[in-house]
């Protein structure tokens, strides 16, 4: 029953993600490296895009009526300068503040009510409710961009909707500058005598993620021992944590996924039944995040890994 | 099968031994000692076994500590002691609830509607406590009413909804002359509420996680004040079953000898129905909708011991405990320190079973 979850989903989606930027490294066909002059964006046009599933997405002219049905691509879009070329967004997307809301899905999406937006290019994560059939029926171009398993996915990610978007300079100067911040935080923890434990939590029934996630990836970077990383010989990436292995782990830094979905917060997390010993209740280091933020491997991740930063220092500081 | 009993035996029938149900078996106490010491084993290995392991030494004198004459408490590595009473001892208890409850609710469905395949949920509990629950985390997220959540809460008012608007309906159609009337009613409002709880699911999305992790089962969270939640219901409905054991026997008499017996088919049916349903919404809503338990141990009860309800009343409330609080050991401790779905459990272990149990015991009545 579990795939019926979201985690899910991106769980089936990560290795197949995986499979197809191994394709596109091998045939140097996405992220505009066609183009021979990519900061010349009309000369940009045509572009071809390699899929997870082998096929090969051509997008001959600048697209300017873009349906986003993943919260993160519309989130990246903006990002990279796409946002005017955006006309429609899923109901899950709700950032930047300005998007072109509609009631439109990525999850059950509806064939027709997309094609009534008459778009000229598509981006979902998933191929759900044969998304991809329906539209390559109607010949608009389709693209997967699945759950990323790490930060390299997301750059590969933002190169390719820069490319299928006509903005790969903008792409590559984002991606150099999210490099560039990780980099920054990356220093900014000093090695600590003894590395500090993290548990990250997806939802109150104690989902978390493995360091083969971006979100693991992220607390692997600034030097912190995952607990949920017990867990990877039965779920790779997202385990259901039993409550007392979390206790018995003593984490020193719980960061909360679960605020907006489960109105989670310190209070909450040292009220449940013997959580109060746990070393990060006892310190108050039990860090809220907003769930969007923490679920999408988009720019914004950078924000995510910021809040992070700031409380390893504080630990660190305090020890 | 004609029966000459006059209704006054009906109260020596609910009370006494009854010399109309005579060739019946009563409970063998080498299967009643058999069932105390199968949950007895079960709750040890429950309380033993664990993501974090911790000796028998330590679990024991954790068990006696809060025993005044016991003065040990001081010599338990507090952790150790705060993960065996506050998460384990708790996880086990409430598993001790959930599966004898819906056991035995399963066996009093199976009475009163005559039909094998009755399971708890028959009349929409389940779904009811699935839309309930599915209602309140959508709309009403971290809700509480009086310090309990409120998602238990909607479960419990939920799955006892969907059971009375099964019997409302049932009885303005049919009149609850024959049980059919009520099963198909009960599966008519079990799909309207299906459909009411996909249509809220697909429309927020946001907590569709939330949704399903709620209904594969919350033993993961569970604690003390969960156990204090549903005991009142739970011991209220047992014994209520428990003390209709005799009439659920009078009952596989057919109506008609019933009726002439001077005993109200349709009220012993309000009866245990209700009482049934308080049950398994309260162990519902703290445990999720479990499935199979209560089809299974009944059936291997029939199969194996015998097929009077004085028999499988009783042995149901201890095997569903003892196979409740097993599968749970096995949900946590298999894939360790992750958890499997308790649901995934009950099925993987329980279908091999009863294979086995109705092949080994082929020919016997079902």
């Amino acid at each position: 029953m579990q795939q019926h979850q979201p985690e899910a989903s991106a769980k089936l989606a990560g290795p197949i993600g995986m499979f197809a930027f191994a394709v596109c490294f091998a045939l140097t066909s996405c992220g505009g490296a066609q183009s021979a002059t990519p900061s010349a964006q009309t000369a940009h046009f045509p572009v071809t895009i390699a899929q997870p599933d082998g096929r090969t997405v051509n997008i001959t002219k600048q697209p300017h009526r873009i349906v986003s049905l993943s919260s993160t691509a519309t989130e990246m879009l903006f990002a990279i300068g796409a946002g005017s070329q955006v006309i429609a967004v899923d109901d899950q997307s709700n950032y930047p503040s300005n998007v072109p809301k509609t009631k439109l899905s990525g999850f059950t999406p509806n064939i027709e009510a997309i094609a009534g937006y008459a778009p000229d290019l598509v981006v979902a994560a998933d191929d759900l409710g044969g998304l991809v059939h329906g539209m390559q029926a109607l010949n608009v171009p389709i693209l997967i961009e699945p759950a990323a398993k790490n930060l390299d996915d997301s750059y590969l990610q933002i190169r390719q909707l820069g490319a299928a978007a006509g903005h790969p300079s903008d792409a590559d100067s984002l991606v150099a500058k999210m490099r560039s911040q990780v980099g920054s935080f990356v220093a900014s923890v000093a090695k600590p005598a003894r590395q500090l434990r993290v548990y990250h939590e997806l939802d109150n029934t104690y989902y978390s993620a493995t360091s083969a996630t971006f979100i693991g990836q992220v607390y692997k970077l600034l030097g912190l021992t995952n607990i949920a990383d017990a867990a990877t010989s039965a779920t790779p990436d997202y385990p259901q944590l039993s409550a007392e292995f979390i206790v018995a782990s003593n984490p020193d830094l719980i960061v909360l996924a679960d605020t907006k979905c489960c109105q989670q917060d310190l209070r909450t997390v040292g009220a449940r039944p013997g959580w109060g010993v746990i070393a990060a209740v006892r310190t108050g280091q039990v860090i809220g995040v907003d769930d969007d933020i923490a679920s999408r491997w988009g720019p914004r991740i950078i924000d995510f890994m910021q809040a992070v930063a700031t409380h390893v220092q504080q630990v660190e500081k305090a020890a | 099968m004609t029966v000459g009993v006059k209704p006054a035996s009906a109260r020596r029938l609910a009370g006494g031994s009854p010399t109309l149900l005579r060739g019946l078996p009563r409970l063998p106490w080498i299967w009643a000692a058999a069932g105390c010491v199968a949950l007895l084993l079960c709750c040890a290995i429950g309380v033993l076994a664990g993501p974090v392991h911790i000796g028998l030494g330590t679990v024991a004198r954790a068990l006696l500590a809060p025993l005044p004459w016991f003065g040990t408490a001081s010599s338990i590595d507090p952790g150790q002691a705060n993960i065996l009473w506050s998460l384990r001892f708790p996880r086990v208890v409430l598993g001790v609830l959930v599966g004898g409850t819906l056991a035995v609710a399963g066996a009093a469905y199976q009475g009163v509607f005559r039909n094998p395949l009755a399971d708890p949920y028959l009349l929409g509990a389940a779904a009811g406590a699935n839309l309930g629950a599915t209602l309140a985390i959508a709309f009403a997220p971290g809700t509480s009413v009086s310090g309990i959540n409120i998602v238990p809460l909607a479960a419990f008012v939920g799955a006892g909804a969907a059971v009375a608007g099964a019997y409302a309906l049932g009885r303005s159609v049919t009149g609850l002359r024959s049980a059919t009337g009520l099963i198909l009613a009960g599966v008519a409002i079990a799909t309207f509420f299906n459909s009411i709880q996909s249509y809220v699911q697909q429309t927020q999305t946001s907590s569709i996680r939330m949704v399903y992790s709620w209904i594969l089962g919350r033993l993961v969270t569970a604690g003390w004040d969960d156990v204090l939640l549903v005991l009142p219901y739970v011991a209220l409905s047992v014994a209520v079953i428990f003390l209709h054991r005799r009439l659920l026997d009078a009952l596989t008499l057919g109506e008609d000898e019933i009726t002439s017996l001077g005993i109200s088919t349709r009220r012993i049916r309000l009866i245990v129905v209700v009482a049934a349903t308080l049950g398994t919404a309260a162990v519902v809503a703290v445990g999720g909708t479990i499935a199979f338990v209560g089809i299974i141990i009944p059936h291997t009860i029939r199969l194996l011991v015998g097929r009077s309800y004085r028999v499988v009343i009783p042995l149901s409330v201890l095997f569903g405990a003892a196979f409740l609080v097993l599968a749970d050991t096995a949900a946590r401790t298999i894939v360790a320190p992750a958890e499997l779905p308790i649901g995934v459990i009950t099925a993987f272990l329980g279908a091999p079973f009863f294979i086995v149990v109705m092949r080994s015991t082929r020919g016997a009545p079902l």
